[in-house]
């Protein structure tokens, strides 16, 4: 109950701000619009082609808006030494762990909810369905699993934006794979025993990747 | 101590040298040319240990990683790092001898095969880890962040390999394998494996030492300040 | 608070054989630091000799690479958190998120400290440090003296016993520096173990009972205040970073 009390402090504190900046929501939500419009002049608007394409611009959609919100991630941190200001804090590193990932998930699912509808609507291809909304919660909590390790890792280096990307991309390859291929079988109205597979990837990547990141993200924040 | 070190790395590039030339004479003197695809098939004799030491290479960065991460002594970044150098060499090379064999095989130089594509995603991790280090600025903290991803990116290899296989709808072993290896086709494969795998410790021992080397010059060169 | 004092040795800060290097850098060779509760104790030294890293390892911010440290009579490695209740930090960085106000920056950190009767608690800080009204403006748009005085509730919220300061007077101006100490005094039904670095040495010969020199990452000058005055600490100081760089 510490714990959760805790963590839910550090989601608080982000809410409340970005609730007055809207730097991430508000902002990637504009990104992932201008895209999902961008692709549709790739596609010429040839109907066919966009049905066939869905998933994958659906996909590349999330990816890069998942980049740019984990991105922003650790900002609020880093000024005025606020990493600090939590590591003198009598909470396991653990804590910051948990509550800036659930943080980036609760932005980056409040993201692709609202880009669902938009995107059904502007591609004339219905992408709302509780099978695309389980692959959405399954591949986003992978994103952020490893994406707040990375994004972390990447507020330390030199040209941040550029290095987030180059580690986060590779690693969840998995993910996207998965993602597209699933959304794919349930864009074309296919059972859930069809997306089975691609859901048991997504379901052992997020269990894998979050142990994982939990038990090093300590080694990351300290020198 | 020194000299030590120089008599092993001394018999290892013995070893190295005699399998070299054995697996060359297997390979164009001793094993048969293959029925469908002729000649072109001998590139498999050098593909399956390119791929193998990219794995290899990336084996021992994740384990220098972790006792890295455990207990921050240098000598295990030194191992993990130079193995990757090592290891993003042998992984181009696996690409490139990938695409070559590609290009008689299926018409193409490059095609989004399974192996073919989990190597190119292995690639790019080996990027990511030399990436992360030359980004920051703290030499200490750039081995830890490489650290984290020679470990988050070994753990990552076999979900890459089982996703690539699936979304190509292949299984594993299809083409190379299907209906089995020659006996004689496989004692050369064992022995060029064998071959490079000591070619392999040799240029470790090497790179290794390099970097202490590399790491004494520094401390001395602080010392000097 | 009596029983905590007697259970345990009467030195607020014992360190033994600490280093700590980064890679191929070494930035502390062998500390060896007894500190008794209630002490202030200024440790000078050049810019690189170690003063941070001290500090930041005393706040659980950094591991050390080796020795031992025990804070308040708690080993610094086992009981981490119970540590980081009794320790309290200002650098020249404020902790505060510029996009939250005053009272939700010290709301956010008295849940993070657990501390009972969070309201009244935070109130109560920032009577001490004055200011009453301001506290829900977003902290950015504040001034940079009176963020310093937010900070300076920061640190008080939690009720510390052992106040570390890393170079305060670079991050705090000379108004909050006083209020920092008079607060500290304010405050003080129990004693405040202060431990503080800097390179001004007038203004740290003025607050502390002990001096400290720190060069090249060792202690080379402990002396008591009361044994010496400012021109003799001037000229030790002069004769160690020569002698060290």
């Amino acid at each position: 109950m510490m714990f959760w009390g805790k963590v839910l402090a550090i989601v608080r504190k982000d809410t409340i701000s970005e609730l007055r900046t809207k730097e991430v929501v508000a902002s990637v939500l504009v990104f992932t619009i201008l895209m999902i419009v961008i692709f549709n002049f790739a596609c010429s608007a040839n109907y066919e082609l966009v049905k066939s394409m869905a998933p994958g611009i659906l996909w590349a959609t999330f990816t890069f808006a998942g980049v740019l919100s984990l991105n922003r991630a650790f900002i609020a941190e880093k000024e005025q030494g606020c990493l600090e200001g939590l590591m003198v804090c009598p909470i396991s590193r653990d804590v910051i762990y948990v509550g800036k990932m659930v943080t980036s998930l609760l932005f980056m699912l409040i993201i692709e909810m609202v880009t669902l509808p938009i995107f059904t609507l502007l591609f004339n291809v219905n992408v709302i369905s509780l099978q695309l909304i389980a692959i959405v919660i399954l591949a986003t909590v992978g994103f952020v699993a490893v994406g707040t390790l990375f994004s972390a890792i990447a507020i330390n280096t030199r040209a941040r934006e550029l290095v987030l990307p180059i580690l986060f991309l590779p690693v969840v390859v998995p993910v996207v794979i998965s993602a597209v291929k699933a959304s794919g079988l349930a864009i074309a109205g296919e059972p859930w025993s069809q997306l089975y597979s691609w859901l048991l990837i997504l379901l052992s990547f997020d269990v894998i990747f979050i142990t994982l990141s939990y038990l090093i993200f300590n080694h990351v924040i300290e020198e | 101590m020194n000299r030590k070190r120089n008599t092993v790395r001394n018999i290892f590039l013995g070893i190295s040298s005699i399998l070299m030339i054995l697996t060359l004479y297997m390979i164009f003197l001793y094993v048969p040319v293959e029925k469908e695809m002729g000649i072109v098939q001998k590139i498999f004799y050098l593909m399956v240990p390119m791929g193998w030491l990219a794995l290899l290479s990336f084996l021992i960065v994740f384990i220098g990683s972790i006792l890295y991460l455990i207990n921050k002594d240098s000598k295990w970044d030194v191992l993990a790092h130079s193995s990757a150098s090592i290891g993003i060499l042998f992984t181009a090379l696996a690409l490139l001898i990938g695409a070559i064999w590609a290009k008689p095989v299926w018409g193409v130089w490059w095609t989004w095969e399974a192996r073919l594509t989990a190597t190119l995603v292995l690639f790019m991790l080996y990027v990511a880890y030399f990436m992360v280090r030359s980004f920051t600025a703290d030499e200490a903290r750039g081995a830890t962040f490489a650290a984290v991803i020679g470990i988050v990116g070994f753990i990552d290899i076999p979900i890459i390999a089982l996703a690539t296989t699936l979304w190509r709808g292949m299984h594993p072993g299809g083409i190379i394998f299907a209906g089995g290896l020659a006996p004689s086709m496989l004692l050369t494969l064992i022995t060029s494996l064998i071959a490079f795998t000591f070619f392999y410790s040799l240029l470790l021992m090497q790179q290794i030492s390099l970097k202490n080397n590399e790491n004494r010059l520094k401390k001395l060169q602080q010392y000097l300040n | 608070m009596a029983s905590r004092e007697s259970s345990s040795s009467n030195w607020a800060v014992e360190i033994q054989g600490l280093t700590k290097s980064f890679g191929p850098r070494t930035a502390l060779r062998g500390i060896d630091l007894r500190i008794t509760a209630g002490n202030s104790v200024a440790i000078f030294g050049p810019n690189g000799a170690g003063k941070t890293t001290l500090i930041k390892i005393l706040a659980t911010i950094l591991k050390p690479s080796s020795g031992k440290i025990r804070l308040g009579g708690r080993d610094i490695q086992k009981n981490t958190e119970e540590i980081r209740r009794l320790v309290g930090v200002i650098t020249h960085q404020t902790f505060l998120y510029s996009n939250l106000t005053a009272y939700e920056n010290l709301d956010f950190y008295s849940r993070m400290f657990d501390v009972p009767h969070r309201r009244e608690r935070i109130h109560e800080v920032l009577n001490i440090v004055g200011i009453p009204s301001r506290i829900h403006d977003r902290v950015g748009t504040l001034s940079r003296g009176t963020q310093q005085r937010i900070s300076i509730a920061r640190l008080l919220l939690s009720k510390p016993r052992i106040i570390l300061l890393d170079e305060p007077e670079t991050g705090l101006d000379q108004q909050a520096t006083a209020l920092l100490w008079n607060a500290l005094r304010l405050e003080g039904e129990e004693q405040y173990t202060i431990i503080h670095t800097t390179h001004n040495l007038a203004r740290g010969f003025e607050t502390c009972d002990r001096m400290l020199i720190l060069a090249r990452g060792e202690i080379v000058f402990d002396r008591e205040r009361s044994s010496m005055d400012l021109t003799d600490l001037t000229q030790a100081y002069q004769h160690f970073i020569e002698v060290t760089s």
